[in-house]
């Protein structure tokens, strides 16, 4: 039932025909508690080609997961205990999936979209073989196909995502694998399918640094071969500048920046991702006395901050005056395709950048 | 292969005219796999496998290395946490391997520890002054103005409000729970404290409110840190000297500045050029260094050099004998029969670095104006 309760204006105003593949439009998933609303995504919008990598960051709490969790329709539904109210629409290939039957969206999930979550070692069936867990989704969207066309199918991909003796290792449980290992397996349950759209949560973040560039440079081979379109979820802004074409910062449930990944690293205009950047120590930059935190800490999503609900941690939220505190920021064309939500005037926020923030990064 | 363990190490010259506040040599923690009804013993999963250093009093030993390396096992071998299965644990001068509970526990005082999960680290059920006061209680020390005010006043120092006393854990952030973390291990004044992922478990915001605390606190109260990551970045920011783990051993060991400029070992070369960088445009440019495969299991280590089985700079010498741990340039060990950049680190700051293919994957960091040695 609250599926169904999508705003019905925007979706008049498009063709079809020049759509881009995923389109994200005002998406808000709340999810009710005994301590109040919690507002995980408040108004999210993005568009996603296919052959492109969009990066979202932003720190736990800010609803990059349930974001993903949405767009693939895993969320409870109806008025099972726990079921979020979701609004707004979600376009993938010309098709809406919010108010669409969790029918056909069961059947495009696997086929079209596919997830690899952050740990494999719960992600994954411990009773089951790797091989098993990887024919189950292949025969289910293919059901003509035998066992054994699917178990070559399944060792193919072992093999196409860097598992040694895939045929023997077909045959292995979960816990056989390495950490690396599983989430190769992972990916490899993920592609079987060929999706176009892949969402990678965090998928990366439980493993060791070498095992990390591995996955990543499979991730970027597999993207190129297969030309799908990729959203990489993750904290680390280092992943996402290793990987995508572009980028989403979230903060308390709302998008404050979105630009391509060169311009948003070089010439970042939301003063949450000058914090971001100030607070991280960096191999590749020289050595700082002291880094430079962002105060506070991320707000309680049952209470989100008024205005803009990063005014509380700002060091120029008094630069606005009243407004930080009373009026939303919406999100503005800063440099071309580069958007921030910031209440700033663009030339102050530029002066600040290159006088304040640029010398220390 | 144990008997590498005696190999002498020598010291690191800077320094070295103090006496070291923590000595380590040959420290071992083997895990034993029994097997069967009567649980004989058919292996042992060599977690530290004889590792020797030194902390100085006031400086930072960071440890990095991959999960498994026995990092993390260290640092509660050093704690005494775990019983070490060889080896010596000096603390001051003294030997402190294998003390029983009782006799450790004055030592307590000077030797605490902040876990990496600030979750599970903290009991639900105690609040934040019972929490942070059982320090006192359990070695029964008199503070002059009653304990109630020495937890106040180390939350104040710590970044909380007094106020937060009677609060319960739940009540508060990752952030926070971790400096109620420090703020008990800061209570009985201990001359050092074992950090194990202090920071891993936070936030990127939050995490570098943590580090400058550290920092400020070593500063104000003479800590000296052993503090262990994953993150090499952090490390790099929090350490005044890094040692490297792999599999049990520590592979390289050097001031901060002169590992990072011109890391020796091929694999803490290979552990620098896999940190992603927030730098799109650098991706480009270098060459990164992708190992191959897996940690081997440390049930059954390789012979020889433990990274030869993923060194691309292997040759047979590596898989016969086991590169000992040595000065290669003054204050830099390294434990490798063809170590990198092996000369002096003063020729890496040159700014030819990026051209020669050799030191392309060497981080660009530049020699700090701080002494590192502090």
């Amino acid at each position: 039932m609250s599926k169904t309760e999508k705003a019905p204006t925007p979706a008049s105003e498009r063709a079809s025909g020049d759509k881009p593949f995923l389109s994200v439009r005002d998406l808000r998933v709340h999810f009710p508690t005994d301590d109040g609303l919690v507002r995980s995504v408040d108004g999210l919008t993005f568009d996603l080609e296919k052959g492109r990598t969009l990066g979202i960051v932003g720190e736990s709490g800010s609803g990059k997961s349930v974001t993903s969790l949405s767009i693939m329709g895993l969320h409870r539904t109806g008025t099972k205990r726990g079921a979020p109210r979701i609004s707004g629409e979600v376009w993938l290939d010309g098709e809406e999936l919010v108010g669409a039957d969790p029918d056909r969206v069961r059947r495009l999930r696997g086929q079209k979209m596919a997830m690899v979550f952050q740990d494999p070692l719960t992600a994954m069936h411990p009773y089951y073989t790797v091989g098993a867990q990887i024919i189950e989704g292949y025969r289910a969207h293919h059901p003509g196909v035998g066992k054994k066309d699917a178990r070559k199918r399944a060792v193919e991909m072992l093999d196409r995502v860097g598992i040694p003796q895939p045929d023997k290792r077909v045959d292995a449980y979960p816990h056989e694998f390495s950490g690396g290992m599983r989430q190769r397996a992972m990916i490899a349950m993920a592609l079987v399918n060929d999706p176009s759209l892949l969402i990678a949560d965090e998928p990366t973040t439980a493993l060791d640094v070498t095992v990390q560039a591995q996955i990543l440079d499979l991730i970027r081979d597999l993207q190129r071969e297969f030309g799908s379109a990729v959203i990489i979820i993750t904290h680390d802004l280092g992943v996402v500048a290793e990987l995508a074409d572009d980028i989403l910062v979230m903060y308390g449930g709302k998008s404050v920046e979105r630009g391509p990944a060169a311009t948003l690293f070089e010439a970042p205009e939301h003063p949450y991702t000058w914090g971001l950047l100030g607070s991280m120590p960096r191999l590749d930059r020289e050595l700082q006395d002291r880094l430079v935190p962002v105060k506070g800490t991320p707000p309680s999503l049952i209470n989100v901050p008024s205005g803009c609900a990063f005014h509380p941690r700002c060091p120029y939220a008094e630069l606005t005056g009243d407004r930080s505190t009373t009026e939303v920021p919406v999100l503005t064309e800063a440099a071309p395709k580069h958007h921030a939500a910031c209440h700033l005037p663009i030339a102050e926020r530029h002066r600040i950048f290159a006088e304040e923030i640029a010398p220390r990064l | 292969m144990t008997d590498s363990q005696t190999v002498t190490v020598p010291e690191p010259a800077p320094a070295s005219d103090r006496e070291p506040l923590l000595r380590v040599t040959g420290l071992t923690k083997h895990f034993p796999i029994t097997k069967g009804l009567l649980r004989r013993q058919s292996g042992a999963v060599r977690a530290v496998d004889g590792i020797d250093f030194t902390v100085n009093a006031g400086e930072t030993l960071g440890v990095v290395g991959e999960s498994g390396c026995g990092k993390s096992t260290m640092g509660r071998l050093v704690t005494r946490l775990a019983e070490p299965t060889g080896g010596t644990v000096e603390f001051e001068g003294r030997d402190i391997t294998h003390l029983g509970v009782g006799a450790m526990r004055p030592l307590r005082r000077d030797i605490q520890m902040i876990f990496q999960d600030p979750y599970s680290s903290l009991n639900p059920r105690h609040t934040v002054g019972t929490i942070v006061g059982a320090p006192f209680r359990l070695q029964k020390v008199q503070t002059e103005h009653g304990t109630k005010r020495a937890v106040q006043d180390l939350l104040e120092l710590c970044g909380l409000s007094p106020e937060h006393y009677n609060r319960y854990p739940h009540e508060f952030s990752g952030g926070q729970r971790q400096r109620i973390g420090i703020a008990r291990a800061l209570a009985l004044k201990p001359k050092m404290i074992v950090a194990d992922e202090p920071v891993s478990a936070l936030d990127v915001s939050i995490q570098a409110q943590v580090v400058n605390l550290l920092d400020d606190l070593q500063q104000e109260l003479g800590l000296t840190y052993l503090i262990i990551a994953h993150d090499l970045s952090v490390v790099r920011h929090v350490s005044d000297r890094v040692a490297v783990m792999y599999l049990g051993k520590i592979v390289e060991i050097a001031d901060r500045d002169s590992l990072y400029r011109a890391p020796m070992h091929p694999y803490t070369k290979a552990l620098m050029s896999a940190v992603p960088v927030p730098d799109p445009r650098r991706k480009e440019r270098r060459e990164r260094i992708l190992l191959t495969g897996d940690v081997p299991s440390p049930i059954n280590p390789p012979s020889g050099c433990r990274f030869r089985t993923r060194c691309w700079k292997a040759q047979d010498v590596c898989a016969s004998e086991e590169p000992p741990l040595v000065a290669a340039v003054a204050g830099h060990q390294v434990a490798c029969h063809f170590p990198e950049n092996q000369q002096s680190p003063e020729n890496q700051q040159s700014p030819e670095n990026q051209q020669s293919p050799e030191n392309q994957q060497s981080p660009e960091s530049r020699q700090s104006p701080e002494n590192p040695a502090v």
